[in-house]
């Protein structure tokens, strides 16, 4: 039943005409003896936004890493687009470099001050280029860590719950923050995430991973900006909750 | 009832929850303590409220910069006092005053500042030598998994020789000029870095080292960017130490065959019975310290400017 789920997935993704970003065949990935990815494939074309959903321990997040190369002990094929960029959970900025230079890390040639400033107007954070890290709020932070993906005019973002550790109302603002950057930059964009609404909000796809592999693929075509009222949306997240084993009707 | 069942319940603890049981008993007994939580109905006993007292107005009165010497000037005013009284022979020790008036002597002869000169010469160049001689094993131990194989054993087993005891050995090596004091404060000097800086390097974050990765930084944008900075609290730890520790083996190698130096004018003094002497040199050693630790501190400060540090209540 998963590999039939899972093949329809794949015919979703290659079936579109962008050129894809992201392409995984019968991907596995143990720890021990435990397999955590077992025979998954995934195709994301270029500039889709696409939420993976799963309880936590489900994978998901093992997936990410190996699709921004921080994972190499696997088995099958991953190709993935050469210009990308990943933002983590926690910000990740590099304490002992000021804002501004913590953007432009890792960009080849000398820090450039006005490059930065350009990716940190876009997140509303340029008052704060010369602030050190540590002095700056979560919400902040995070921001910041967008700004350094989005420095590097990614064709792949791969976010890692970005919005888990903020509060509920910083939460709101980044998300659709996250949304207006992806309009105006069309990245594909991987996002990991356990908040169904919030998948729903963002996402041109929904999957959600089950088992170490993906076990389901919603297309969400609602209109956007969209709103949790919206009768549609509320019954495609009650269909989703199903499928994740919480709402009040069983996933059969 | 609950008196009853309370005890019963800690009584294998300790012998006393009887007696504060039944205190905080006592002020419910109007009302069952869970009914009235549950209906909310008004608390009869009040809470206590502590203020909190704003953190500017606990700093009032003497500032720290005043308050800090007043320790140390106390404890130099009992000594003189001491002296005065008769209490303390000034065979044994001399006053203070005594000590302040050969300083000024010293000082006016030129004797002092040029001892001063060499000590220091001596200490800086076994401090340079002893810390690239560490920092650079460290750098090889930490960033290399070749170099740890090869570096970190050996410089585990040769760190626990006391250094001093390398005196006879340094003296037969390099005779008895320079040289030997050189090397002894470079020997001591060097572990300390070895160890705060190849710790430093070992435990920098690892998710730091993953998210400049993903950015695309190679091994040497790594070591620059992330390993480095992140090591350099724990190397100027490592350098505090050293610093104490190169003045400790300077007044060690001083003691020996010296002809210039702090320590040759303390062993002359010793000779003639001078304690003035012997203090004058006690407290410039102590002075070079704290001076030095400022530095360290100063440098602290401007490298890890990055750094919110909790600095004390």
């Amino acid at each position: 039943m998963a590999t039939g789920l899972q093949r329809s997935v794949t015919a979703t993704g290659g079936g579109t005409e962008a050129p894809p970003a992201v392409v995984v065949r019968n991907l596995r990935r143990s720890f021990g003896d435990t397999t955590v990815i077992d025979d998954l494939s995934l195709s994301v074309p270029a500039g889709q936004f696409v939420t993976l959903l799963g309880r936590s321990g489900c994978g998901k997040s093992t997936l990410l890493r190996i699709l921004a190369d921080l994972d190499n002990e696997i088995s099958g094929e991953v190709r993935i687009a050469s210009r990308r960029a990943v933002a983590f959970q926690s910000p990740r900025l590099l304490p002992w470099k000021r804002v501004w230079r913590n953007v432009v890390l890792g960009l080849p040639g000398r820090p450039d001050r006005a490059r930065a400033l350009a990716a940190l107007e876009e997140v509303g954070l340029a008052h704060r280029a010369d602030a050190w890290p540590k002095t700056l709020s979560g919400g902040e932070a995070q921001r910041a860590s967008l700004a350094r993906a989005l420095v590097r005019d990614p064709e792949l973002m791969l976010l890692d719950e970005p919005f888990g550790a903020l509060d509920a109302l910083t939460r709101i603002r980044v998300q659709s923050l996250v949304e207006q950057l992806w309009q105006r930059h069309r990245p594909a964009i991987l996002l990991v995430t356990h908040d169904v609404e919030e998948a729903l909000l963002l996402a041109d796809r929904a999957l959600v991973m089950e088992d170490g592999v993906i076990s389901h693929s919603v297309d969400v075509t609602l209109p956007r900006p969209r709103s949790v009222t919206d009768p549609a949306f509320v019954e495609l997240r009650a269909e989703l909750l199903a499928r994740l084993g919480v709402g009040a009707s069983s996933p059969s | 009832m609950t008196i009853q069942t309370f005890p019963a319940g800690k009584d294998g603890e300790n012998g006393t929850p009887p007696e504060g049981t039944e205190k905080t008993d006592s002020p419910g007994r109007s009302g069952e303590p869970g009914a009235t939580g549950a209906q909310g109905t008004p608390v009869e006993v009040a809470p206590v409220l502590t203020t909190v007292v704003p953190a500017g107005a606990r700093r009032r009165g003497v500032p720290r910069w005043v308050r800090r010497p007043v320790g140390p000037l106390c404890l130099l005013a009992a000594w003189q006092i001491a002296v005065w009284t008769g209490s303390a022979s000034t065979e044994l020790l001399a006053s203070p005053w005594t000590v302040v008036t050969t300083f000024a002597d010293l000082v006016g002869n030129g004797e002092l500042p040029k001892a001063i000169l060499v000590s220091l010469r001596r200490a800086g160049t076994g401090l340079l030598l002893g810390g690239f001689i560490g920092i650079t094993l460290a750098l090889l131990a930490g960033l290399f998994r070749l170099g740890e194989d090869l570096i970190d054993a050996a410089v585990q087993m040769i760190r626990t020789v006391p250094f001093v005891g390398l005196i006879p050995l340094f003296i037969i090596w390099f005779g008895i000029g320079e040289r030997p004091k050189t090397a002894l404060v470079a020997f001591g000097v060097a572990f300390p870095l070895y160890l705060n800086t190849y710790a430093g390097i070992r435990n920098v974050d690892a998710t730091l080292v993953e998210a400049a990765r993903t950015v695309g930084l190679g091994r040497a944008g790594l070591i620059r960017h992330v390993i480095l900075p992140g090591a350099l609290p724990n190397v100027l730890v490592g350098l505090r130490f050293s610093l104490g520790i190169a003045w400790l083996a300077l007044i060690f190698a001083e003691q020996i065959n010296a002809n210039r130096g702090l320590g040759h004018l303390m062993n002359r003094a010793q000779e003639f019975q001078r304690t003035d002497i012997i203090v004058v040199c006690l407290v410039v050693y102590a002075l070079l310290g704290l001076a030095v630790d400022a530095v360290v501190r100063l440098l602290e400060r401007l490298l890890l400017s990055w750094r919110p540090a909790f600095s004390g209540a």
